[in-house]
């Protein structure tokens, strides 16, 4: 208002809110693309012929493999599957109004915590009927995943991948190194590979998830499963001796794992034990994405996290699992029905793993003839697991893990002393957010 | 916000005129035929309309956010809605370990926009008026910071920062074991890692609203200042700079809300993470995302709309005085 209108000043910063302006605009079209489509979706589902799919598999390969799912069951049954994809993250943010507006009859969603949270507001649909053909495909850990907090089945767990301790057996054979199976192997190890000049964990905190992974390995085989569910359930308590133990043996570790990870997004992370600089690295079995040569690729190998307490041992596996759920109100039930029962069938996984290699079937009749020696692995690693958790943000309340836990683990490896006072303060926010509903 | 309140105040100065003054000569019989049916019910879409909607979109909006301060509600159903009274808040000022950094930061933000990049854009906008050579180039290249999105701007120097493939760690060699410096991460570096790149961009902002106002001053009092044998230093000092008063309230409250509304370059740069909070991101972490905590995330954007009203309303009356006065 104060600007003089005189020569180049007025065309600046109308030139400058037009942009602000088409930048709004291009807002609000993003938002409104997700909201149009959802509608859209459910819309074309009334006929008989058509189940609508909401899909969080917006990445080419998965994209392609559940497409290739889809296909082989439209031939199979004659009914189409109109599938919705949206882009990953966006469609986890909107979960929230996507499943309280028209959503799809069925949709992509993660097993867990995650999953009973919808069933208990009772925005999804209990599915027994399903179950009731397929249950025969699963292991009982599967089965214990899918169903709600009320003890009904609410999901088709499709395929799973484990969190294990990544590393390279070139590297290990060139040194001579032994996979640990006790806590104090491993910690002698690190101290091996630090003296041979190596990144004894390499790690990359800058997403704030990768962290969460590390707490978890350490608490279920310090604490056990239980523990894991009553903590992450909110009923335990953050100021328990036992968490506080969890922080101890992370500390003991924390000066082997590698420098300036707070910056450092996991794929960089992944780079060094690509490059051979780093000697292990706790991670999903994603890692092998960045595994782009075939050499690196058939080199790179796993171990579960070694043993703490002798109590517990090894027999508890980090699996997050990736499947179906059904709306609240879908148009087609009995192509929701059909179509979850095709889902639940090895043969469905089998045609998913062709597409997508770096995960394995969740069911335990699945053909693994055409696995990878690490799918192989993996695959006995979760079918002979006692119990399976899925990660710390599934097992949990979204907004607890992300609006405390994330800063809160971050803060803890920036400042490892100061542990007593995060734990009273994370006990403390807790209580508040499990509290409200 | 910034970019409309200088647009806001032409316009409105511009709108009475042109209406009734015409209608009036060529109707002179009464007011009651003074606007046709027509007029009317264009005027009434006209004034209708924006106010509708500027209703809708401000002022209800807002008011549902501070009453949703007072609630504890995570986003599924209306009949979820709970009253908790004052509980958001006390958890924000007694709990939550993020809050108090965060409006630390955003001050420190304010602090370091107008100590660094303000006096910065204002030496620019001087040599630039001196109508140097490539007077255009040099505007161009420092304004471009400003057009190009915050996203992308945060993204450039994420490129610049990265511990092991950035470009100062590679050139000073800090990315091997032992040497990091983590620019990003470390939270007694990322925040001014990150205003460095803040201030790079507001740089060009103030130069731009600098260059304007230096626009408007009267040539001949320079060349009586230089009549009266004041040096460079003594012009710009003594009768330049008294006379960009105007510009400086405006600066000042563009540079307000600037540090107000950080957002987009944190959240590129690492999402807020320790070091680095701000009431923004807080705001965004708390009610977007699945399960969210939308009477807590509002509780927060309370705080911030005090912060600003705090700030915007004394200048407010103190401008209208002005305008009273003049």
């Amino acid at each position: 208002m104060d600007l003089s209108p005189s020569g180049l000043s007025l065309p600046s910063p109308s030139r400058r809110s037009l942009l602000r302006g088409a930048g709004g605009a291009a807002l609000l079209a993003g938002a409104g693309i997700p909201l149009l489509s959802a509608c859209g979706g459910s819309g074309t589902a009334s006929d008989p012929k058509t189940v609508s799919l909401g899909s969080n598999a917006s990445d080419a390969v998965p994209k392609k493999a559940f497409a290739e799912i889809y296909a082989a069951y439209k031939k199979q049954s004659g009914i189409t599957v109109d599938v919705n994809t949206k882009d990953h993250n966006t469609f986890q943010e909107q979960i929230n109004s996507y499943l309280q507006g028209t959503p799809d009859d069925v949709f992509n969603w993660f097993a867990g915590y995650r999953m009973q949270f919808f069933a208990a507001k009772g925005l999804a649909s209990p599915i027994d009927d399903v179950w009731a053909k397929i249950g025969d495909n699963f292991p009982d850990a599967m089965k214990k995943l899918s169903k709600g907090a009320d003890g009904k089945y609410y999901f088709v767990p499709l395929y799973t991948y484990p969190w294990a301790i990544f590393y390279r057996k070139s590297v290990f054979q060139q040194h001579g190194y032994q996979v640990p199976t006790t806590w104090d192997q491993l910690v002698a190890l690190c101290k091996q590979m630090k003296k041979d000049g190596l990144v004894p964990i390499a790690f990359g905190d800058k997403d704030a998830w990768p962290a969460m992974g590390t707490f978890d390995q350490i608490n279920f085989r310090l604490n056990g499963y239980d523990f894991h569910v009553e903590l992450m359930g909110g009923k335990a308590s953050w100021t328990d001796a036992k968490v506080k133990a969890v922080f101890d043996h992370w500390s003991e570790l924390l000066p082997y794992h590698q420098d300036g990870f707070m910056g450092r997004t996991w794929q960089d992370a992944a780079q060094t034990l690509v490059s051979k600089k780093a000697g292990m690295y706790l991670l999903g079995s994603f890692v092998a994405q960045q595994f782009t040569n075939k050499a690196d690729l058939d080199d790179l190998d796993f171990f579960a996290f070694p043993e703490i307490n002798s109590a517990y041992g090894q027999d508890t596996v980090e699996a997050p699992t990736d499947g179906f759920m059904v709306s609240k109100a879908p148009k087609n039930k009995a192509g929701v029905t059909k179509l979850l029962e095709f889902l639940g069938t090895p043969a469905a996984e089998a045609i998913y793993l062709k597409a997508d290699s770096s995960v394995v079937a969740a069911s335990s009749k699945a053909d693994t003839s055409s696995y990878t020696p690490l799918q192989k692995k993996a695959y006995d690693m979760i079918s002979g697991a006692k119990s399976l958790t899925q990660f710390m943000d599934r097992d949990s309340r979204p907004d607890f893990t992300s609006t405390v836990m994330q800063p809160g683990l971050q803060k803890f490896l920036q400042n490892p002393k100061g542990v007593d006072s995060l734990l009273s303060s994370i006990e403390r926010q807790k209580k508040t957010i499990f509290a409200s509903s | 916000m910034s970019s409309e309140t200088p647009t806001k105040t032409p316009e409105a100065a511009a709108v009475p005129p042109p209406g009734p003054a015409p209608v009036k000569k060529r109707v002179p019989q009464g007011h009651k035929r003074l606007l046709t049916r027509r007029d009317r019910i264009t005027l009434g879409f006209m004034a209708g309309v924006p106010t509708v909607l500027h209703v809708a979109l401000v002022w209800v909006t807002a008011l549902a956010s501070i009453a949703l301060a007072f609630t504890s509600w995570d986003g599924i159903g209306f009949d979820s809605i709970k009253w908790v009274g004052l509980d958001n808040f006390k958890q924000l000022f007694t709990d939550n370990p993020q809050f108090w950094p965060a409006v630390e930061h955003n001050i420190i933000w304010f602090v370091v926009l107008i100590l660094i990049p303000t006096p910065m854009g204002l030496f620019l906008a001087v040599q630039l008026d001196k109508k140097i050579r490539f007077s255009r180039v040099y505007q161009t290249a420092f304004f471009l910071p400003v057009v190009v999105s915050l996203a992308v701007t945060g993204f450039v120097w994420q490129l610049v920062y990265n511990p092991d493939t950035g470009l100062i760690n590679s050139l000073i060699g800090a990315n091997k074991p032992g040497h990091y410096i983590d620019w990003i991460g470390d939270p007694h570096l990322n925040l001014w890692a990150v205003l460095i790149a803040a201030s790079w961009r507001h740089t060009g902002y103030m130069m731009i609203l600098y260059l304007a106002g230096l626009k408007g001053v009267d040539p001949s009092l320079r060349e009586a200042s230089s009549l009266d044998g004041a040096n460079e230093w003594q012009t710009f000092k003594n009768v330049i700079f008294p006379t960009l008063r105007p510009t400086n309230t405006v600066v000042l409250v563009v540079t307000i809300i600037e540090a107000l509304r950080a957002f987009d370059l944190v959240f590129v740069f690492n999402k807020g993470a320790q070091g680095t909070e701000l009431l923004s991101i807080l705001i965004t972490n708390n009610i977007i995302g699945e399960s969210s905590r939308i009477g807590y995330g509002s509780a927060i954007a309370v705080v911030l709309l005090v912060i600003s009203l705090a700030v915007i309303i004394p200048y407010l009356i103190a401008t209208f005085r002005k305008e009273r006065r003049a």
